[in-house]
């Protein structure tokens, strides 16, 4: 449980948002063209960081907006939060 | 088994005060190499060991702990045991290791403090009806004993619960395994971890694995805090951290690893001599043989290593737990703890070869795995000696990921997470 500083409405309890996991996972722009490993690899195989990781949230009781964050999952330290579409920032 | 366990050496031990009893497992370092190397000490792994040098007859073993034996998701969940899966491949897999449990006692000469004592899952509505007496009659057609009861059989079989049909989500029935119940946990633990070195296992605690050497598709050792370790088999159950491991192979797993928590009451008397689930409203509960309600919560809905949890996963359990048994509204918590699970996205266990040779992996249980213990110590003992798995765990194989052959428990599982 934090405090997520949302992009649009600025500092709120984390129970008002939700977690839509890793972020910066493109989806397949030739669906037709894909093997059944590589659909595996895009639907299910996850980085599960313990250490800083990317990933989408969405202000779910908030602005619905969603955006993506930076966090470090082993002690849930956000080190930036940036809106959809901005470029990642380096940490 | 050296120093064994009976009354006859409890009455022997009595005349030295207990002060000459032996340590339950040795504390070695490594050795340069070994035949297999299991990597987590907790219960799957240990048991994984201990059936490795049984059945298998691998003696020449080692288990890694970065921790304690017991330390880890062995000695924090709600030790609930049952096998009343929907699905034949999980119904196969749990009622394998329900069979265990039944004489493990006696097989470890270890009271692991087995109770049948029957887990009742709840219904809250319709939809709950429906699944719950389909999910009996699967349970049947496995040979697995299950019953539908009525609201009025719900409170004859626990009459604590609060049957009135004015609550938000009142109980209109509910399923009961009598073959089910609960067990020690950090017990079970200890007796695998002392039947294993009895047998030779090295069990190498305050060990952790820093990295996995391989030569193309081959493993060839371990990177630890205690040096390397030459072996050709490795075989990880790592629970939360599974992914954590994988990553050093340069794999990646379907997990996603998040926090569960559970709390104990303050000690009363015997109240409660059954477990009660609830899926609709996330809340069970049972009663430790000290006296303290065991209650387990959700996961928090993010990835988090933290071993913490939220508060407000935990307000919403207890205000269901209150809702169902009011006689427990002025009980006070004694303790709160959070462990990290790695759950699948069909909410079933991965006990499977990869596709580097000699790396194993036994992850993915989430949310219900110390139910599965020794079978899956059993079965995944049976894979890495075999390099083969059992008919039991081969739907529970790494490629349904790609196939497809998903075993979707999530829709039918005790309590959602």
């Amino acid at each position: 449980m934090f405090i997520i500083n949302c992009p649009y409405c600025g500092e709120r309890d984390q129970i008002e948002f939700s977690c839509g996991g890793e972020a910066h996972i493109v989806r397949p722009k030739q669906p037709t063209e894909l093997s059944d490993d590589e659909w595996a690899e895009y639907l299910f195989m996850r980085k599960n960081i313990k250490g800083v990781q990317f990933e989408r949230w969405n202000h779910a009781h908030g602005c619905r907006k969603w955006f993506n964050m930076v966090r470090d999952t082993s002690n849930d330290k956000i080190h930036a939060v940036y809106k959809m579409g901005e470029k990642p920032p380096v940490i | 088994m050296k120093n064994k366990y009976s009354i006859f050496s409890l009455i022997k031990n009595a005349f030295s005060q207990h002060e000459n009893w032996k340590q339950a497992w040795g504390n070695p370092e490594p050795k340069k190499e070994y035949e297999a190397v299991i990597v987590g000490g907790g219960g799957h792994g240990l048991a994984t060991a201990y059936y490795l040098a049984k059945k298998h007859n691998m003696k020449n073993i080692a288990v890694l702990e970065k921790g304690w034996i017991g330390g880890g998701n062995t000695g924090r969940n709600t030790t609930i045991i049952r096998s009343n899966y929907l699905w034949d491949a999980s119904a196969g897999l749990y009622d394998h290791a329900l069979k265990i449990w039944e004489n493990l006692s006696q097989e470890l000469n270890y009271n692991i403090m087995f109770s049948q004592r029957g887990v009742m899952n709840l219904a809250h509505n319709l939809q709950d009806v429906r699944d719950l007496k389909r999910r009996t009659h699967a349970n049947r057609l496995n040979g697995i004993d299950a019953v539908w009861l009525d609201t009025k059989q719900v409170k004859e079989f626990c009459p604590i619960i609060n049957i009135s049909q004015d609550i938000r989500y009142p109980v209109l029935g509910g399923t009961l395994q009598r073959r089910a119940g609960t067990a020690r946990h950090d017990a079970v633990a200890w007796g695998y971890a002392r039947g294993a070195d009895a047998m030779g296992v090295d069990i190498i605690q305050n060990c952790e694995v820093k990295g996995i050497k391989r030569n193309g598709y081959q493993v060839e050792g371990l990177e630890t805090t205690k040096g390397f370790i030459k072996t050709k088999k490795i075989g990880v159950v790592a629970a939360g951290h599974s992914s954590v491991i994988a990553n050093m192979a340069g794999l990646k797993l379907p997990l996603e690893s998040k926090p569960l928590q559970a709390l104990v009451s303050e000690p009363v008397k015997p109240i409660i001599d059954t477990v009660v689930m609830s899926n609709a409203v996330h809340a069970y509960v049972s009663q430790s043989d000290k006296g303290e309600l065991v209650i387990g919560a959700g996961t928090d809905a993010y990835i988090s290593y933290t071993q913490r949890g939220s508060h407000d996963v935990v307000e919403g359990t207890l205000k269901a737990i209150l809702e169902l048994y009011p006689i427990f509204s002025r009980m006070k918590m004694l303790r709160q703890w959070g462990g990290i699970v790695d759950i699948c996205p069909d909410a079933s266990p991965i006990i499977s070869k990869t596709n580097i040779k000699g790396l194993y992996f036994n992850c993915g249980w989430g949310t219900g795995g110390f139910k599965a213990t020794p079978g899956s110590g059993d079965l995944f003992a049976h894979t890495i000696a075999n390099d083969e798995p059992h008919k039991l765990n081969a739907a529970f194989n790494l490629n349904r990921f790609v196939s497809g052959d998903l075993v979707d428990e999530h829709g039918a599982a005790a309590v959602a997470h």
